[in-house]
C-alpha cells in the first residue's frame, strides 16, 4: 500500500471512469440489440485516432477524440450503406467494416512508424492499465496539491472529460433516447428528429470507446458496454434503476477485478500481477452469468 | 518497388523456400474452407458468433499453455494449444446459447459478452503465462494479429487438414444446409433437423476460426468467414454457386495476404489478408453480376 | 367502468380546425420495386370513426405509415391544404402491438408519458402535472391500478389499452390506429370502443386499420376499402357493399 498513489491510483481511476462512461451508454445499446455493433464501433475508432495523430503530429485529447468520432461516423455510415443499398446481411456488414477499419489502423500504425513512439497497438487490444504510473503520486512533497494533480497522466483528464460529455448527452436526451430505444416507429410518428438522436447516441458511444481504448483497451470497453447493463437489466424492470445499477456493477467490477489482478497471485505466493483490464472484464462477465443463473431459478 | 515486385513474384511462384510455400498453401486451403463455412453462417444471419468464438479461445490457449508448462511439455509441438482453443471454442458456443436464450439478454448481447469477457479472462491468464515460462513463449503478440511467417510446417499441415475436413463436412450436407438457409420454415416442415444443422454450421465456423488464429489473429480471424461470403453474394443468387465463389475468394485472400505479409516488412498477416479481402469485396459490391451496384441485374 | 365516458370538454383549438381535412392525392409506395400502394387518392371525413379494410397485403398498414411519413412514398398528403408534416402535432399514432420489445424496462406509466415527449420539450423532465395527466389517461382506459406494472407483464388487451392511452396523451385531432382490436379480450374491446365513441362525440377523427369485416358496419361510420388501389370509400352504408368487397377480395363474400 506504500505506493498506492504512484502505482494503483491512476489505473483504478482510469478504469473506473472508462467503465462508467461505457456502461452508461451501454444501457441504451443493449436495449436495442446493438452490443455487437458497439464491439464493431470500438474497433473502428482505432484507425481514426491513428490517422489523426499521424496527420497532425499531436497526441492531445481533442485530436484523439475528434479522430475517433470521425472514424465512428464513417464506419456507421458505411454499415448503413452496405445494409440498405448493398443489401448485405447486417451482421456481415458490421464484420466487414470493423475488420477492414481495424486492419487499416494496424497497418497505418506500423507503416507510419507511430508504433515505435509509444502508441502500441497491442495495448489497444490488451489494455495497459499497468503502464499508467503517477510519478509524483507518493513523493513530490514540495508540490502543492494543485501542482501534483497537474502531473496526472493525460488519460485521466481525458476520461473524466469524456465521462462528463457522455453523461451530459444521455441526461439531456433521456426522455427522447428512451422512447427511441423502446419504439422507434412511434418516435418518428410523433415528430422526434430520430436521425439527430441517433447521431447523439453514436457520438456518446464513440467518445466512450475512443477514450477507453488507449487506457483500458478495446476489449474491456466492450465488456463494460455490455456486461454491467445486461446484468442490471436482469435485476430490474425500471430504466432509471437499470442505469443506476449498471453504474454500481461497473464500479464494483473494476474494484474486484483490479484487486484480483494485483493481490490474487499473492495468495498463491506469487509476486506477479495479472493483466488488470482482463480480470476486470472477466469479473463483469461473472456478474452477468451469476445474475442470469439467479434469474433462471427465481 | 522493383525489389518488392521481384520478391512478390518469388513468393507467389513458390520460390521463397519450402516453409513459406507450405504456409501459403495451408492458408489458401483454410481461406477456401472459411469462405464455404461462412456462407451458411451469413445466410442464417449468424456471422458474428465466429468473432466471439475467436476471441474466447484465448483462455483455452493460455490454460493449455499453463497445464503443459506445469507438467513439463512443449505446448506448441504437442498440439496442446489447438486442443485448448477447441475446448474454449466449444464452451463459448455453449455459453452464447445459454445466455442468449434468456429474453432479457438475447443472442446479440450474449455474443458480445462472451467475446469481451472470454478474451478478458484469456488476457489475465496470458499475463501469467508470459511471466511464468522459460523457453518458447506462447507468442501473444503474434497471435493477436497473426503471423504466417512464424508458423511451423507441421502447423500448416494441420491447418490444411482441418480445412479439408471442413470442406468434406460441408460437401456432405450441402443440399440440407442450402435448404435451411433458403427457407428454414420449409426445411423444418420437410423434416430437416434445422437446429442441429445450425449448430453444425456454428461448429464448423468455430473450427475454421480456431485454425485461422495463427495466420489471421484473434481480432481479424472472423474476417475470413465474413468477407468472402458477403462478396460472393453479389455474384449469384444461388446458394451452391455463392458457396463456391466464397471459397475461391477466401482462398485468394488468404493466399495473397500471406504472400504480401511475407514480402512487406512491418506487415502482420491478419491485416494483409483483411485488406485483400476488402478490396475483392469492394469490386464485388460494384461489379457483381447478381446484386452489384453498377453491373447487377436488380 | 363499462359505462359510457361523458364527452370531454373539447379544446377550442380542435374545434376551429374541423375544416382541416386530411387529403391523400396520388400516393404510391413500393418495396424493392414491388408496388404496395398504387395511386391512392382519398379524402378522409372531417370527424368520426373510419375503418380501413382490405385483404392481407392490401397495404392497409402501409397507407397509415405512408401518411405518417414512416415509409417513403410519392404523392401529396395534406391537412387543410398544408403539408402533413406541419400538422403532425395534431395527429397521434397507435402502432400494431407486436412491434416492440415487451421485456423493455418500462412501466405502463412510462409508456403513456412517451406520448407527451414533444409537448414537454427538450431537456425538461415530464414533471408532476403530466404524470397526473398520464395517470388519469390510464384511468380512462381502466388501468389506473396497473400504472407501475412492467408492460410485458400485462395481457394483450391491457397492452393495447396502454398504447391507446399513449396515443390519447398527444391530445390529437386525428388518430391513426393499426389493428387496435386484434387479439384483445372482450373487456378491453369494450373499453377501447367506448373511448372511440367519446372521441367521435368530441369531434375527432379516428382512422383504424380493421380486420374483422363482420363488425365494420356496426362500429364505423365511414370506410375505405383498399386493395393496393382504392376500391371504394365513403359512408359505410354506401361504400361497404357485397359488390365492393367482391372486387376487393376477389371472391364473393357475404356481409
Amino acid at each position: 500500500m506504500a505506493e498506492f498513489w504512484t502505482v494503483d491510483f491512476v489505473p483504478l481511476t482510469a478504469a473506473s471512469l472508462a467503465a462508467l462512461a461505457c456502461a452508461l451508454v451501454g444501457n441504451l445499446l443493449i436495449l436495442t440489440r446493438r452490443a455487437m455493433a458497439a464491439d464493431a464501433l470500438s474497433h473502428s475508432v482505432v484507425p481514426g485516432v491513428v490517422v489523426a495523430v499521424a496527420l497532425t503530429g499531436l497526441t492531445g485529447s481533442v485530436v484523439v477524440l475528434a479522430g475517433g468520432l470521425v472514424a465512428a461516423f464513417a464506419a456507421s455510415g458505411l454499415v448503413a450503406f452496405l445494409t440498405r443499398v448493398g443489401r448485405v446481411e447486417p451482421g456481415a456488414a458490421l464484420g466487414i467494416v470493423f475488420t477492414s477499419f481495424f486492419a487499416f489502423g494496424i497497418l497505418m500504425l506500423e507503416w507510419t512508424g507511430l508504433s515505435h513512439t509509444g502508441f502500441d497497438i497491442h495495448h489497444v487490444v490488451t489494455g495497459y492499465l499497468e503502464g499508467l504510473i503517477w510519478v509524483t503520486g507518493d513523493g513530490g512533497e514540495n508540490l502543492s496539491l494543485f501542482q501534483k494533480l497537474a502531473t496526472l497522466p493525460q488519460v485521466v483528464t481525458e476520461l473524466a472529460l469524456v465521462l462528463v460529455l457522455v453523461s451530459a448527452i444521455l441526461f439531456a436526451f433521456r426522455k427522447e433516447l428512451a422512447l427511441l430505444a423502446f419504439d422507434p416507429v412511434f418516435a418518428r410518428a410523433t415528430g422526434l428528429p430520430v436521425g439527430l438522436l441517433e447521431a447523439a447516441l453514436l457520438t456518446a458511444t464513440a467518445l466512450a470507446c475512443t477514450a477507453a481504448f488507449k487506457s483500458v483497451g478495446v476489449v474491456l470497453a466492450v465488456a463494460m458496454i455490455v456486461c454491467p447493463p445486461a446484468t442490471a437489466r436482469l435485476l430490474t424492470t425500471r430504466l432509471s434503476q437499470q442505469f443506476a445499477l449498471s453504474a454500481v456493477i461497473a464500479l464494483g467490477s473494476v474494484l474486484v477485478g483490479y484487486v484480483a489482478a494485483v493481490a490474487g497471485p499473492g495468495l498463491f505466493g506469487s509476486p506477479l500481477a495479472l493483466n488488470a483490464a482482463g480480470t476486470i472484464g472477466a469479473t463483469a462477465g461473472l456478474a452477468l452469468v451469476a445474475a442470469a443463473a439467479l434469474r433462471a431459478r427465481a | 518497388m522493383d525489389r518488392f515486385l521481384a520478391d512478390l513474384l518469388r513468393v507467389l511462384t513458390f520460390d521463397a523456400g519450402f516453409n513459406t510455400s507450405v504456409v501459403m498453401l495451408g492458408s489458401a486451403a483454410l481461406g477456401c474452407a472459411a469462405g464455404a463455412a461462412g456462407t451458411f453462417a451469413m445466410l442464417r444471419g449468424r456471422t458474428l458468433v465466429s468473432d466471439a468464438v475467436a476471441h474466447a479461445t484465448l483462455p483455452g490457449i493460455a490454460g493449455a499453455f499453463l497445464v503443459a508448462a506445469l507438467i513439463g511439455r512443449q505446448p506448441r509441438e504437442a498440439g496442446w494449444l489447438m486442443g485448448g482453443a477447441a475446448i474454449a471454442a466449444f464452451l463459448s458456443l455453449a455459453a452464447i446459447e445459454w445466455l442468449g436464450r434468456r429474453p432479457k439478454v438475447g443472442p446479440d448481447t450474449a455474443t458480445a459478452a462472451v467475446l469481451a469477457c472470454g478474451f478478458g479472462l484469456g488476457l489475465a491468464l496470458m499475463s501469467l503465462v508470459q511471466t511464468l515460462t522459460v523457453g518458447r513463449q506462447a507468442g501473444l503478440e503474434t497471435l493477436l494479429f497473426g503471423s504466417a511467417a512464424g508458423m511451423l510446417p507441421g502447423e500448416a499441415y494441420a491447418m490444411a487438414a482441418l480445412a479439408a475436413l471442413v470442406l468434406l463436412v460441408i460437401g456432405a450436407v450441402l443440399k440440407e444446409l442450402s435448404a435451411v438457409a433458403f427457407d428454414p420454415d420449409f426445411a423444418l416442415t420437410a423434416g430437416l433437423p434445422v437446429a442441429r444443422l445450425d449448430a453444425l454450421v456454428a461448429l464448423v465456423c468455430a473450427v475454421v476460426v480456431v485454425a485461422a488464429l495463427p495466420i489471421a489473429g484473434f481480432v481479424l480471424a472472423v474476417a475470413l468467414v465474413v468477407i468472402p461470403p458477403a462478396a460472393a453474394r453479389f455474384w449469384s443468387d444461388r446458394a451452391g454457386i455463392v458457396v463456391s465463389i466464397a471459397a475461391a475468394i477466401g482462398a485468394v485472400s488468404a493466399f495473397s495476404g500471406a504472400a504480401l505479409s511475407a514480402v512487406l516488412s512491418d506487415t502482420p498477416t491478419g491485416p494483409a489478408i483483411v485488406l485483400v479481402a476488402a478490396a475483392i469485396f469492394t469490386m464485388s459490391l460494384l461489379f457483381g453480376r447478381a446484386r452489384g451496384l453498377v453491373a447487377g441485374r436488380a | 367502468m363499462l359505462a359510457r365516458t361523458p364527452p370531454d370538454a373539447m379544446p377550442v383549438a380542435a374545434r376551429t380546425h374541423v375544416r382541416d381535412r386530411l387529403v391523400v392525392e396520388g400516393l404510391s409506395v413500393s418495396y424493392r420495386g414491388v408496388p404496395a400502394l398504387i395511386d391512392v387518392t382519398w379524402s378522409a371525413p372531417a370527424t368520426g370513426l373510419t375503418a380501413i379494410v382490405g385483404p392481407n397485403g392490401a397495404g392497409k398498414s402501409t397507407l397509415i405509415k405512408a401518411i405518417l411519413g414512416l415509409v417513403p412514398s410519392t404523392g401529396r398528403i395534406t391537412v387543410g391544404g398544408r403539408p402533413f408534416d406541419e400538422a403532425r402535432d395534431i395527429t397521434a399514432y397507435v402502432p400494431q402491438r407486436a412491434s416492440v420489445d415487451w421485456d423493455f424496462p418500462a412501466t405502463a406509466l412510462d409508456v403513456v408519458l412517451q406520448g407527451m415527449v414533444r409537448e414537454t420539450g427538450w431537456f425538461r423532465a415530464y414533471g408532476k402535472a403530466r404524470r397526473d395527466r398520464a395517470l388519469s389517461l390510464l384511468d380512462r382506459v381502466g388501468l389506473a391500478d396497473l400504472s407501475g406494472r412492467q408492460i410485458g407483464q400485462m395481457s394483450g388487451g391491457q397492452q393495447q389499452r396502454v398504447f391507446l392511452a399513449r396515443g390519447l396523451a398527444r391530445d390529437a385531432r386525428i388518430l391513426f390506429l393499426d389493428e387496435p382490436l386484434a387479439g384483445v379480450d372482450a373487456a378491453s374491446e369494450r373499453i377501447i370502443l367506448d373511448v372511440f365513441d367519446a372521441l367521435e362525440r368530441d369531434g375527432r377523427l379516428v382512422i383504424c386499420v380493421h380486420h374483422d369485416l363482420g363488425t365494420v358496419a356496426e362500429r364505423f361510420r365511414d370506410v375505405l376499402v383498399l386493395n393496393k388501389k382504392v376500391i371504394a370509400a365513403g359512408p359505410t352504408g354506401e361504400a361497404f357493399t357485397p359488390q365492393v368487397l367482391a372486387r376487393a377480395y376477389g371472391v364473393p363474400l357475404a356481409v
